[in-house]
């Protein structure tokens, strides 16, 4: 892959989250696998903590979808860190539609602190489906 | 608008770990581009001394006002790099950490250009961050010298006395009438023959001729408030009168409980089959009486014992709520049983043919020397697969065991026996009540979580709230105590130094824009957020030294008053911008 294809790879904006699912991120960095450098991640301490207007910030600015990479079960902070964070997926959603944007540039999945294959799968999914939102 | 701002950009080959990748001369020169950067540097190892030094010099000699390093992951360096800061004069919270090996160079490798590109605009969000940094100071908290431990098992035990030694003052509660869990009730445990209630017997005599220790029997933690380093806790005795204590931290041993079988499972409810721990009970009367081993008036033949009895289940039907952890002690327990009923062999010189039905054999580390003496000892190890597991019949007034060995035969064997011992894992403690009062959150497995495994394996979400034992998840004894003792040593460096710097990376209001809508109240598990006055206006404010930072109530807030320091709204505002300007090469 050259600079070339990066620009025409969906640009996708990951929250991750310190404790958790960073972790995860960083696990396939040590075990060297790939992933577009399209991708690009921001932390922040736990997903019950994303607001919906950076989501809304970062698809009108030119960045093709938004992963919420979450804590899951493993929250240190919440129990239920997931219906929390799925409530906030849920009214970026309807901010998103709002806005003229499909609420399937938006994506959350609890990602543990070993979950590197699995980050690496969700990103090619993700960027698959945005491609196919594209055509 | 302030005056601009000096920020120094110091990107990091990390040998070429990073450079092989990354061109960390083009991100340097690049970002030189940007109006806050006073000075971009490129660092064979940012974390070496040298270079440290050469950047502590630059900040004092350029006056930076903020820093931004590109290097590993902040898990490695981001406290070396906040202490180096500090050193060189600059608030730490002025730091900021770019991911630039994990997140970067390491997943793009064959990709140098495209791994640059990205490599420019997530150091430029990093600089758009760090031009936000405004410089904070960590909450500083007094300690009391006191320590609550919840739960006289040996860890709790043995946590007391050597906190006890540490000089600190510790209350010591049980809920039962008599301390010592179930290490009263194993007689002699592998791999050192110890003998539980003589363990506890010598941990409980030490415990009362120390002034500092008091230990609470029938006694249960109801309350709890305050905050690490100054809790008032309050425990009811006997059920009615109440105590408060005072204490600077809390340690959790409250112990598992064992995994009691479905009926059936493994011919569970017939006579003739028992739990390792009635086994060891049973063999205990036969040694203290010096005969043989008795069961329905005949002196035993034959045993079997089945391993991962309640451990290591997969789900099914019959087992909706599977326990998928691995036990870590029965291995060991079961093949050491298997030497302590070789020893009535040889006292007596009744035979007993022993039958260990496993899975996998997990005695790692010393514990393989039990697991060789079992197997000298008369033990014969035969291996199932889960696809298959052994069965119970009943057969000729005894006892058949039907397995498929995997190493051995292809047919099932049928093997006669008088008992069947199953080998019963740990499963979680239900303290549902304690867990109101503590709020420590459990993993999935349902046991105590710690913040990290490796890094924090101790410390829980709740500061000043350590968990040790096996209620943090199974263990065996020396297990439980090497916790407990890390325990003593976390407990013991936060309260001997006599007060705490916490985080300030916490939830602050704004108070024109709040309106006391008590969202954030319902939004906090932690009870963070109070209710103030200013003036005539009702507002919230979130308490610093009980706000973990979380941010749950940030978004929440119908109003946008709330961010969490560190993560504040316009810094992740200006991080999207950042990363999104295309990228202009020098």
């Amino acid at each position: 892959m050259s600079a070339g294809d990066n620009k025409s790879a969906p640009k996708v904006l990951v929250f991750s989250t310190n404790a958790i699912s960073d972790p995860g991120i960083d696990r396939a960095g040590s075990a060297h696998l790939h992933y577009s450098p399209a991708v690009q991640v921001i932390p922040l301490p736990c997903s019950s903590g994303v607001k919906p207007a950076w989501i809304l910030r970062a698809l009108e600015h030119g960045f093709d979808g938004v992963f919420i990479a979450a804590c899951g079960g493993d929250c240190a902070y919440l129990s239920d860190c997931t219906p929390r964070t799925s409530t906030l997926v849920s009214r970026a959603q309807t901010l998103m539609k709002e806005h003229g944007i499909s609420p399937k540039r938006l994506k959350m999945a609890g990602l543990c602190s070993v979950c590197a294959d699995n980050f690496v799968a969700h990103m090619n999914n993700f960027q698959q489906e945005l491609k196919s939102l594209e055509a | 608008m302030t005056d601009k701002r000096r920020i120094g950009v110091y990107v990091c080959h990390c040998g070429g770990n990073i450079s092989d990748h990354v061109n960390v001369k083009e991100v340097a020169a690049t970002l030189l581009n940007e109006a806050e950067v006073e000075v971009t540097r490129t660092h064979l190892f940012a974390c070496s001394d040298a270079s440290q030094q050469e950047m502590i010099d630059e900040i004092k000699e350029k006056k930076l006002d903020g820093l931004v390093i590109a290097s590993c992951s902040p898990k490695l360096h981001m406290f070396t790099f906040r202490a180096m800061a500090e050193r060189a004069g600059l608030n730490p919270y002025q730091y900021v950490h770019v991911n630039l090996r994990e997140q970067c160079s390491w997943v793009h490798t064959g990709d140098k250009p495209g791994a640059t590109f990205k490599g420019i605009n997530i150091v430029r969000a990093g600089v758009a961050k760090a031009a936000l940094t405004t410089p904070l100071t960590p909450l500083r908290i007094e300690t009391q010298p006191r320590v609550l431990v919840v739960g006289a098992g040996v860890a709790g035990m043995r946590a007391a006395l050597s906190l006890a030694g540490m000089g600190l003052s510790v209350f010591l509660i049980e809920r039962e009438s008599e301390p010592g869990g179930w290490a009263t009730q194993v007689g002699r445990m592998g791999p050192d023959n110890q003998h539980g209630p003589e363990v506890v017997a010598n941990l409980l005599k030490q415990i009362r001729q120390h002034d500092h220790i008091i230990l609470y029997t029938n006694a249960e933690l109801t309350g709890k408030s305050g905050h690490i380093g100054d809790f008032n806790a309050t425990v009811r005795l006997n059920g009615s009168e109440n105590l408060t204590l005072n204490v600077g931290a809390i340690i959790v041993t409250t112990g598992f409980t064992p995994y009691e079988p479905r009926d059936g499972e493994y011919g569970w409810g017939m006579p003739g089959v028992v739990t390792l721990m009635q086994f060891r009970q049973m063999l205990e009367a036969a040694n203290a009486s010096g005969g043989k081993l008795i069961h329905n008036g005949v002196p035993v033949r034959d045993v079997g014992f089945i391993y991962c009895v309640g451990s290591r289940q997969e789900k099914s039907e019959e087992c909706p709520e599977p326990n998928t952890h691995c036990s870590r002690f029965c291995c060991m327990a079961t093949a050491f049983t298997g030497s302590l009923l070789h020893e009535v062999e040889k006292k007596t010189g009744q035979t007993i043919n022993q039958y260990h039905l496993y899975r996998d054999v997990r005695t790692y580390g010393r514990l393989e020397t039990v697991y060789t003496k079992a197997r000298e000892d008369g033990a014969l190890f035969l291996r199932w697969d889960p696809s298959a597991p052994p069965r119970v019949e009943k057969a000729d007034g005894r006892l058949a065991l039907k397995v498929h060995d995997t190493l051995l035969v292809e047919d099932e064997l049928e093997i006669g026996v008088d008992l069947v011992v199953l080998a019963t894992g740990m499963t979680p403690r239900p303290n549902d009540a304690l867990n109101e009062v503590l709020k420590v959150p459990k993993s999935k497995d349902g046991f105590y979580n710690e913040i990290h495994i490796k890094l924090r394996p101790v410390e829980t979400a709740i500061d000043g709230v350590c968990i040790a034992g096996t209620a943090q998840g199974p263990k065996n004894l020396s297990e439980s105590v090497a916790s407990s003792l890390a325990a003593v040593a976390r407990t013991g460096a936060l309260l001997k130094k006599g007060f705490v710097n916490l985080e300030p990376l916490v939830a602050k209001i704004d108070t024109d824009k709040c309106v006391w809508c008590d969202e954030c109240l319902k939004a906090c598990p932690y009870g963070a957020i109070e209710r103030i006055h200013i003036g005539t206006k009702e507002v919230a404010m979130a308490l610093d030294s009980t706000c973990k930072g979380e941010g749950a109530c940030v978004p929440i807030c119908p109003h946008d008053a709330i961010v969490i320091e560190g993560f504040r709204d316009d810094q992740i505002m200006a991080m999207i911008d950042a990363s999104l300007r295309e990228a202009v090469t020098a």
